[in-house]
């Protein structure tokens, strides 16, 4: 009698059915896609995105040139070049971060003593060649005049777990 | 110049004209009507799965199957070195061709067909059982394994299901009493045939899913062993009039399946009101209705295993489909219900 019914469910199409019941609903569910260019989903402070070299409020730039970030860079995607300028100050004359090679760590940012480097919110800085991926210490520094407000709401939501 | 306006008003090149006109008057539509079901496809299985599908390119989306028309043909076509050239050309048009040649003998409306064949429902069955020679002819000639084997199994499923689709059109004709298409849904002005050949629809839109390679019967271009079936080895226009033949075949197949069992033109009730709507507009809604299930069904089930396959065709249908012509057949026979 029991393979009787399970014939008869089968030869009713009784489970397929069952399963397009199923997608029918799921027709007319909310969708869960971000409709993405012009939607976009939330972003944690701890994000790490685009790099950006920060500078103090009266326009000094942070980097001290101790070049602890190059050290702990597991890619070894950073190079600094520094030397003393005039008013006795260490800074750097070059900072380039390679980002083809960065893996998005976070331990420059970690490791910075003055907040200077750190990893914006950032994420949408595609190119088309290798060679806007190198940057330099000028492209750094705009980064961060373009993303600071963002870079220091960040860092004060994220200031008491570090 | 009076000759040759007597050449172009001849009646045999009036009636070509006429003809010419008729046929660009079905395959322009079905053509945009092939782009629109990639989209709807795409649309439809990305709402079943929670997403929203292409949405971007113009309003809705609506522009993406010409952006990807446009994609493809920018593409190189590739010619394999090891293929044989004149047959791996001429497959993917042969698949293309045969989709659209079969539109001849489908009628549209009263009295709206290209060719009013009588013996159009058998033109239908053979110039659909013709596509496995694209695919067999694409698979073999790519000379590279994987075209071959989706082709083989490509060939072995269609085959496979055809026997039971000309089963179930058997039934279908013993119930209407013609091989012309338009008297085969002229048949059905009380009853859709749906209804009292219920199983045999069932089991009609089954096989013409295997007929097609959707899923759940899309094995050969299972894309985990296969890549992607017998058009591996073809880019560019080739791929897409691969890609536009499946789809033609989709809406050929819905089309065959609106004439013999949906009623064709004719309105769901037999009101006055209703044919005020005209006949080619309810044979598209029919056939788009049953485009839905086609993609209801892609989103809905997954692939079949080849045994499962050949087992469902050649261990229940073939033999249920047997049993219900003799059954329908005497039906008839018994009840007086024959038609004259």
């Amino acid at each position: 009698m029991s393979s009787l019914i399970a014939a008869a469910r089968s030869f009713l199409l009784l489970e397929i059915l069952k399963g397009m019941g199923l997608t029918l609903k799921y027709l007319f569910k909310p969708k869960a896609t971000l409709n993405y260019p012009y939607e976009k989903g939330f972003i944690s402070p701890r994000f790490r995105g685009e790099h950006a070299l920060r500078r103090y409020p009266n326009g000094e730039e942070r980097c001290i040139a101790c070049k602890l970030c190059e050290a702990i860079c597991p890619a070894q995607a950073i190079t600094i070049e520094a030397e003393p300028r005039p008013d006795g100050s260490r800074r750097t004359t070059r900072y380039d971060i390679d980002m083809t090679k960065c893996i998005y760590c976070g331990f420059c940012q970690e490791a910075c003593p003055v907040d200077a480097i750190v990893e914006g919110p950032n994420f949408e800085f595609a190119a088309e060649t290798r060679d806007e991926l190198y940057y330099d210490k000028e492209k750094l520094l705009s980064n961060g005049d373009r993303w600071e407000t963002e870079i220091a709401r960040n860092l004060a939501a994220d200031a008491r777990y570090r | 110049m009076e000759t040759l306006t007597g050449f172009f008003t001849s009646p045999m090149m009036v009636e070509l004209m006429w003809t010419v006109a008729q046929i660009f008057a079905v395959i322009v539509p079905l053509l945009i009507a092939v782009a629109y079901l990639t989209l709807a496809e795409r649309r439809v299985i990305g709402l079943m799965q929670l997403r929203k599908g292409p949405n971007v390119v113009g309003p809705f989306g609506l522009l993406q199957p010409f952006a990807d028309a446009l994609k493809l043909l920018s593409k190189e076509t590739i010619l394999p070195s090891g293929a044989s050239k004149a047959v791996f050309v001429i497959a993917p048009m042969l698949t293309f061709v045969l989709s659209l040649v079969a539109w001849a003998v489908i009628p549209f409306g009263e009295g709206m067909v290209i060719a009013d064949v009588n013996v159009g429902i058998l033109y239908l069955f053979a110039i659909s059982s013709l596509g496995v020679y694209g695919v067999i002819m694409a698979g073999w000639a790519s000379n590279s394994k994987y075209p071959f084997l989706g082709a083989m199994r490509s060939a072995a499923q269609m085959i496979s299901y055809e026997v039971s689709l000309g089963l179930v059109i058997i039934t279908v004709i013993m119930a209407a009493g013609s091989l012309n298409l338009t008297d085969i849904v002229m048949a059905q002005k009380d009853m859709w045939f749906f209804i009292p050949l219920f199983p045999m629809f069932v089991i009609f839109f089954i096989s013409t899913l295997a007929e097609t390679n959707r899923a759940p019967f899309d094995l050969p271009e299972g894309e985990s062993e296969l890549v992607a079936g017998y058009f591996v080895e073809y880019s560019s226009m080739s791929f897409a009039l691969f890609f536009l033949g499946e789809y033609a075949n989709m809406i050929l197949m819905s089309g065959m399946t609106t004439t013999l069992f949906l009623g064709g033109w004719l309105p769901p009730f037999d009101w006055p009101i209703l044919y005020l709507i005209p006949g080619p507009v309810w044979f598209a809604l029919k056939v788009a209705l049953v485009l839905f299930v086609f993609l209801w069904v892609r989103a809905t089930t997954p692939r079949y295993r080849y045994d499962q396959l050949m087992r469902l065709g050649w261990k229940i249908f073939l033999p249920f489909t047997l049993i219900f012509v003799v059954l329908t057949g005497g039906v008839l026979l018994g009840f007086g219900l024959l038609p004259q």
